[in-house]
Parts: C-alpha cells; structure tokens; sequence
C-alpha cells in the first residue's frame, strides 16, 4: 500500500486538477455565452438572406448562374473542415475530424481528387498526417474571427470554383443547436445546393415586385454573399459548439474529480487507521514484555 | 405627424437600425433611388456609398457597402455586410486607407489586386464624404 504521504500528496494534486478544470468550465461558459450571442445577431441577417434567395430564385431560371449550376463530372472535391483551436472539450474535434477523413476516404474511393481547408489548428494538426493535401490552413481563428474571415474564405473558393479549379465545395462543422446538443454537420456550399436556392416556383406576386438593376442582376449579387454567410454560419455554430463541448468536458472532469478525491480519502483515513492500530499493538506488545520480564 | 416607413439596417454583426422614418435615399447599384412612405414592392442591389433618412426632420446618414434593399409593405430592409452611422465612422482610418490606396494604385505594382484596392479607395472614399455630409 502506497504511504501515507503518498496518498495525501494524491488528494493535493486532485484537488488542484479540480479547481482547473472548475476555471475552465467557467471560462468556456462565459465564451459560449458570447458566442451564442454572436449567433442570434447573426440570425436576422442570415434569415433575411434566404428569405431573398428563395424568393429570387423561384423567380429566374435557377441554373442560369454558374454558382447553381451541378457540374456534370466531379473529379476534384475541396473539403472545408472547421474544428477548434484548442483540445480538452470531449470527443468535439475527433468527431469533425472523424467524419472529414471518412467522407475524404469515400469521395477518394469514387475516383475524385480530395483537397482539405482546415479552419481551426486541432484539424490541421490531424489532417497533416493523412495523405490528402492541405490547400490552405486558417489556425488560432477561432476566438477573434468576424465576418471578414467568412469573406476572405467564400471568395477564395468562389474564383477557384469558377476557375474551374475543382468542382464541388463542402463544409464540415460543428452545428450548435442547443446546450447539450452539437451534431457534425455536413454541407455542400459549392455548387450552392438546389434544395436551398431553388424551390417550388412562385407565382402570382412576382410582378409585383421591382428590381434594381434586375432579378439576375440581384442575383449575381447575391448568391456569392450567400456563400460567405453559409461560411460564416458554418464558423459561428463551431465556435458555439466547442464551447459547449468544453463546458460539458469540463464538467465531467470536476465531478470525476470530486469522486476521486472522496475515494483516495477513503483510502487516506484507512491507511491512516491501520498505521495507528500498528502503532497501538507496538505498544501493548512492548508493555506486555516489559511486564512479564 | 408625417406618415413614416420602417427601416430596418442589419450587418452580420448586429442590428444596426429599426426605427420608423420620413424618408430614405440608399446608394443603388444604378445610382441613388428614394424610398418614401407606401412605396411599391421593391428588390435592389446596393453599391458602396451613403444611405441617409430623414426623421423628425434631420438628415441622418450610414456608410453601407455591399448590400440590398428590400421594400415591402412599407418596410424596408437593408442587409449590408458593413453599415456604420455616421458618428462611428473613424476618419482617421478612412484617411490612411485612402493614402494607402492611392499610393499602391499609382506605383502600379504588378502584383496589386487593381480591383480590390480600387474598392478599398471606394470605401475610403465614401466612408468619408459620409462623415462630412453629417458633420
């Protein structure tokens, strides 16, 4: 059995791991509530958003725009794989990752070349080691990213796309949709996906409307910002999730530590129970000698 | 009391504006159009410039690049990925980026994106004629 020293130094060193991971948990928790906060101010712009595009899009010959068009044949897919920056929030970033090398494996399978962007250094560092390239790289984004990034990322893509670099653009990311709950969600972004911009077609009121310079007009403007804002969306639900993530890991961490700490306790007072009873039966032993000498 | 119309600026970031106002003159991508009270449904695209609207009798202006106007049941909305009121605008850094702008554009370098820093000295540009016009 370990000494008695031994066991207390444990306790000293589970306690401390407990008011760590009790401060993170906190941390992360202060985050999530400035990200969700990011979230909801992002919501009006990013409803209104798709609210146009519906709407413009059930109006015009929706493959008229290169944006909409499906590329008959696919040979090379660009994988945006959005993770943390920082590890200790659960199984968040294995998950992504996870998910972005089996869906890298099956597109490979079916005969097309696969890129990765990786968003988020925990990505990287995993996607490094596989065999597929790594077209760009965004690390150490996660806490101070705005739109500007969702920008600077869609427009990349977009020339590249038109340019006929490669032929399909899909995001991987964490969807934050509440506390407890984070899912890997996968998105096609490029070509912009036709159940999001083409639906049933509008009639009626469509003359209703004017339109400056015009519908396809309005619409060569809009389906690239789309694009961003998807990103964007993508970026701000990630940043939700990890924290969550790391709030949830945190909390687990405390409560196992709590746990540890009675048991090795327990441990504690036992050992020490027994080295007193040695102690004691020394005692008596010696005194029976001395009595009997 | 005049009859109003409801605008309503958002960015990515925030909600910049929800007020009931007079009248309202955006920066379209054809030149500037004016939105008045009960004005017909109408889509726009937006350039890089001021928007400004009348309320209570002042003139109050927003520098707005990259958006689009919607005008629907006398609402407008306005999405624009950067808006800014007048008073926030820092005419400072609209003046560097101006500078900086200006220069990249006249040495010409070949490695210069001509059209992104074109639409930096737009936004220099009308970021601050948005300042003065308030001022």
């Amino acid at each position: 059995m370990a000494s008695l020293k031994d066991i207390q130094r444990k306790i000293g060193g589970v306690k401390k791991t407990k008011q760590i991971t009790k401060a993170m948990n906190m941390v992360a928790s202060a985050k999530l509530r400035k990200a969700q906060q990011r979230i909801e101010q992002f919501r009006p712009y990013a409803d209104k958003f798709y609210e146009m595009l519906t709407d413009l899009s059930g109006r015009t010959d929706a493959t008229a725009h290169p944006l909409l068009e499906v590329r008959e044949e696919i040979k090379k897919v660009v994988i945006v794989l959005v993770t943390a920056d920082r590890g200790l929030c659960g199984s968040f970033n294995v998950n992504l990752t996870n998910k972005a090398r089996r869906l890298a494996a099956e597109k490979e399978a079916a005969g097309k070349e696969v890129e990765i962007i990786c968003v988020g250094k925990k990505g990287r560092d995993v996607m490094r080691k596989q065999p597929w390239p790594i077209r760009a790289d965004h690390v150490n984004v996660m806490n101070t990213f705005d739109f500007t990034l969702g920008t600077e990322l869609g427009t990349s893509l977009m020339n590249s796309y038109l340019n006929h670099e490669f032929d399909e653009v899909i995001i991987i990311f964490g969807k934050f949709i509440s506390f407890s709950k984070q899912e890997v969600s996968v998105l096609r972004v490029l070509p912009i996906a036709s159940e999001t911009a083409e639906v049933e077609d509008i009639q009626g009121p469509a003359s209703e409307y004017i339109y400056e310079p015009s519908v396809e007009g309005i619409l060569a403007e809009l389906l690239p910002r789309f694009v961003n804002v998807q990103i964007y969306r993508g970026l701000l639900d990630t940043n939700a999730s990890e924290h969550a993530a790391r709030m949830r890991a945190m909390d687990n961490a405390t409560k196992n530590c709590d746990e540890l700490s009675k048991s090795l306790t327990l441990v504690y007072n036992k050992a020490r129970q027994s080295a007193i009873t040695t102690e004691l039966m020394d005692i008596v032993g010696g005194a029976e000698a001395l009595k009997s000498a | 009391m005049a009859k109003t119309i409801h605008l309503e600026i958002v960015t990515p970031d925030r909600k910049l504006l929800s007020e009931d106002v007079e009248f309202i003159g955006a920066p379209g991508f054809n030149g500037e159009f004016g939105v008045l009270p009960d004005h017909a449904p109408f889509l726009a695209a937006l350039g890089v410039g001021s928007l400004h609207y009348n309320k209570d009798g002042r003139k109050h202006w927003i520098f707005i690049s990259g958006g689009f106007a919607e005008v629907s049941s006398n609402k407008m909305s306005v999405l624009a990925e950067v808006a800014e009121r007048a008073e926030e605008i820092d005419l400072e850094r609209a003046r560097k980026a101006r500078e900086r702008a200006e220069k990249r554009l006249e040495e010409q370098k070949a490695q210069i994106d001509f059209a992104k820093t074109q639409a930096a000295l737009q936004r220099a540009l009308a970021r601050m004629k948005t300042r003065n016009l308030s001022a």
